[in-house]
C-alpha cells in the first residue's frame, strides 16, 4: 500500500536552516546537510529545502548546497526558492535535486511549469502555493507571502496541474507557525480538485494534527519544520503513532 | 568499472552518487566502447519515453544496450524502455522484456509517488529484502506483469516492480532513492 509521506522542511538562509514564525522572525536551527543526514536516519520519507531569502534578495539557490546534499542522502529531495527560469531549474536538477519547487515565478510565468516539465518530466515540478484566507476566500500570495495576487487557490492549483506540475505543496499562511493544526478545509478542497499529490503544510503542532490531515483530506504527504528541528516531535515517534492510528506509514 | 549510461534523461547524478557511496568506481558515459567493456552497466532515467528513445537511437545506444552480456540494471524509465512497447508517445522499445507499458488509469492520484511495498519478490536482486520493506516510486506509466516479473507492486492495479531476463535486471522503483533498503538492492546488483 502506498504510504503517506512525512516531510521535514529545511528553510535555508546562507546554507543554514532557519524557521520563520509566520514568515517573518528567523531563528537559527543548524547546518543543513547535518540536519538532512539526521532526518534520513530518523526515517523522513523525503526532504524539502527552501531558500527562503532567495526571492526577496534576488539570490539564486545555492547549487553547491544541493550538490553536497545529493552526495550525502539517499532519499528524494526538493529544492525551492528563487528558481525563476529554466536555467535555474536545470542547475538545481543537474546538481542532484529530484524536484524543484516554484512559487512566485510560476505565478509570474506559468509557462515555466510546462517548460521544466517537458524537459525533465512532471514528477520533478512542484508547484508551491502560499495561501491565505481573505474575506472568506483562500487566495494565492507570492514573494514569501508578502504580496497578494488575484488568484483563487483552487483555480491556481488546477491551472498548475494542467500546465505540468506533478505535485502541489500547499502552505496555509493562516496556520503556518501557529501549531494549531493544518488548514483542513483548503487542503481538502485542493486535494479533491486535482489528481496529483498534494503536500499539506503549515500549522503542525501535535501528532494528532497529522492524523487529522490524512483522515480528512486526500493529502499524500504532510510537511513540517520547527517541530522536527527542535526535536519536539521526533520523526520515529510520530511515525509509530501514525501507524497505531492505522495511517499507512513507512 | 561500473558504467552509468549517459543520455537525455534526468536523475543520473543520483544513481552515480549512490554507487559512489557504496564504494564502487563508476563512470557516467555514452561512449560505446566503455559501455561494452564495463563490468556492469546501469541504465537509469526519469523522463519522457519517446524523446529518450529518439536520442538513444540517434546514437546507436539502443542496439548497444540490447546486445550487452554483463549484468545490466534498468531503473524507472530504463525498465520501461527495456519492455516491448510503451503507450507514452506510442513508442517501440527494446523488447528485452515481454511486458507492455501502459498509463495508469486516473482512478487515483497519478503519478504513483512515494514509498510502497513489494510482493512476489524472487531474485538475488532482493537478497535481505524483508516483507515490510518499501521502496520509492515515481511514475505515471507502469509495466504489466509478465513471465519475467520478479517483484510486483499494487497501486491502482498490480504491476511489475522489477523484471529480469538473463543478465538484464530492471526496477520501476528508484533503489538510489530508497534509503537503506534501496542501497541493499543496489549492492546486491553490484555483487552479482
Amino acid at each position: 500500500m502506498l504510504k503517506k509521506r512525512i516531510i521535514p522542511c529545511l528553510d535555508i538562509k546562507d546554507g543554514r536552516t532557519v524557521k520563520g514564525i509566520n514568515f517573518v522572525e528567523l531563528r537559527d536551527a543548524g547546518d543543513a546537510v547535518e540536519l538532512a543526514r539526521r532526518y534520513v536516519l530518523e526515517g523522513a520519507d523525503e526532504l524539502v529545502f527552501l531558500d527562503i531569502t532567495a526571492t526577496v534578495e534576488n539570490r539564486k539557490t545555492l547549487t553547491e548546497l544541493v550538490r553536497r546534499v545529493a552526495e550525502e542522502i539517499n532519499i528524494p529531495f526538493t529544492v525551492g526558492g528563487g528558481i525563476s527560469s529554466l536555467e535555474d531549474a536545470q542547475a538545481i536538477i543537474r546538481a542532484g535535486a529530484d524536484k524543484v519547487s516554484l512559487n512566485t515565478s510560476a505565478v509570474d510565468h506559468p509557462e515555466l511549469l510546462t517548460e521544466i516539465a517537458s524537459q525533465f518530466g512532471s514528477q520533478c515540478v512542484v508547484l508551491a502555493i502560499d495561501t491565505k484566507l481573505v474575506d472568506g476566500e483562500w487566495m494565492v500570495f507570492v514573494h514569501g507571502g508578502r504580496t497578494p495576487t488575484p488568484l483563487r487557490t483552487i483555480d491556481w492549483a488546477r491551472e498548475g496541474e494542467k500546465r505540468g506540475a506533478g505535485e502541489i505543496l500547499l502552505t496555509s499562511m493562516n496556520n503556518d507557525g501557529t501549531r494549531d493544526g493544518f488548514a483542513i478545509d483548503i487542503t481538502r478542497s485542493v486535494s479533491d480538485a486535482v489528481n496529483i499529490p498534494v503536500i499539506a503544510s503549515g500549522g503542525a503542532g501535535t501528532m494528532a494534527h497529522f492524523v487529522e490531515v490524512f483522515r480528512q483530506t486526500r493529502a499524500s504527504a504532510a510537511l513540517a519544520a520547527s517541530i522536527f528541528h527542535f526535536g519536539e516531535i521526533p520523526i520515529p515517534t510520530l511515525k509509530q503513532y501514525l501507524k497505531e492510528q492505522n495511517i499507512p506509514i513507512r | 568499472m561500473i558504467v552509468i549510461i549517459k543520455y537525455n534523461a534526468g536523475n543520473i547524478t543520483s544513481v552515480y552518487n549512490a554507487v559512489k557511496r557504496l564504494g564502487y568506481p563508476c563512470k557516467v558515459t555514452d561512449d560505446v566502447d566503455e559501455i561494452r567493456h564495463a563490468e556492469k552497466v546501469i541504465f537509469p532515467g526519469v523522463g519522457e519515453a519517446g524523446t529518450a528513445m529518439i536520442y538513444l537511437k540517434e546514437r546507436g545506444l539502443d542496439k548497444v544496450i540490447k546486445s550487452l552480456l554483463q549484468p545490466t540494471l534498468g531503473v524507472c524509465l530504463g525498465l520501461q524502455l527495456m519492455c516491448s512497447h510503451t503507450e507514452e508517445g506510442d513508442t517501440e522499445c527494446f523488447g528485452i522484456f515481454d511486458a507492455i507499458v501502459k498509463k495508469f488509469p486516473a482512478t487515483d492520484i497519478v503519478p504513483h509517488m512515494g514509498w510502497n511495498n513489494l510482493s512476489d519478490v524472487e531474485s538475488a536482486l532482493f537478497r535481505n529484502f524483508c516483507r515490510d520493506d518499501t521502496t520509492y516510486f515515481v511514475h505515471s506509466y507502469y509495466a504489466e506483469i509478465c513471465m519475467q516479473t520478479i517483484a510486483t507492486c499494487d497501486y491502482i492495479l498490480p504491476f511489475s516492480a522489477a523484471i529480469r531476463r538473463d543478465n538484464f535486471y530492471a526496477t520501476q522503483f528508484h533503489p538510489e532513492k530508497s534509503g537503506s533498503v534501496g542501497e541493499q538492492i543496489l549492492k546486491n546488483f553490484l555483487e552479482l
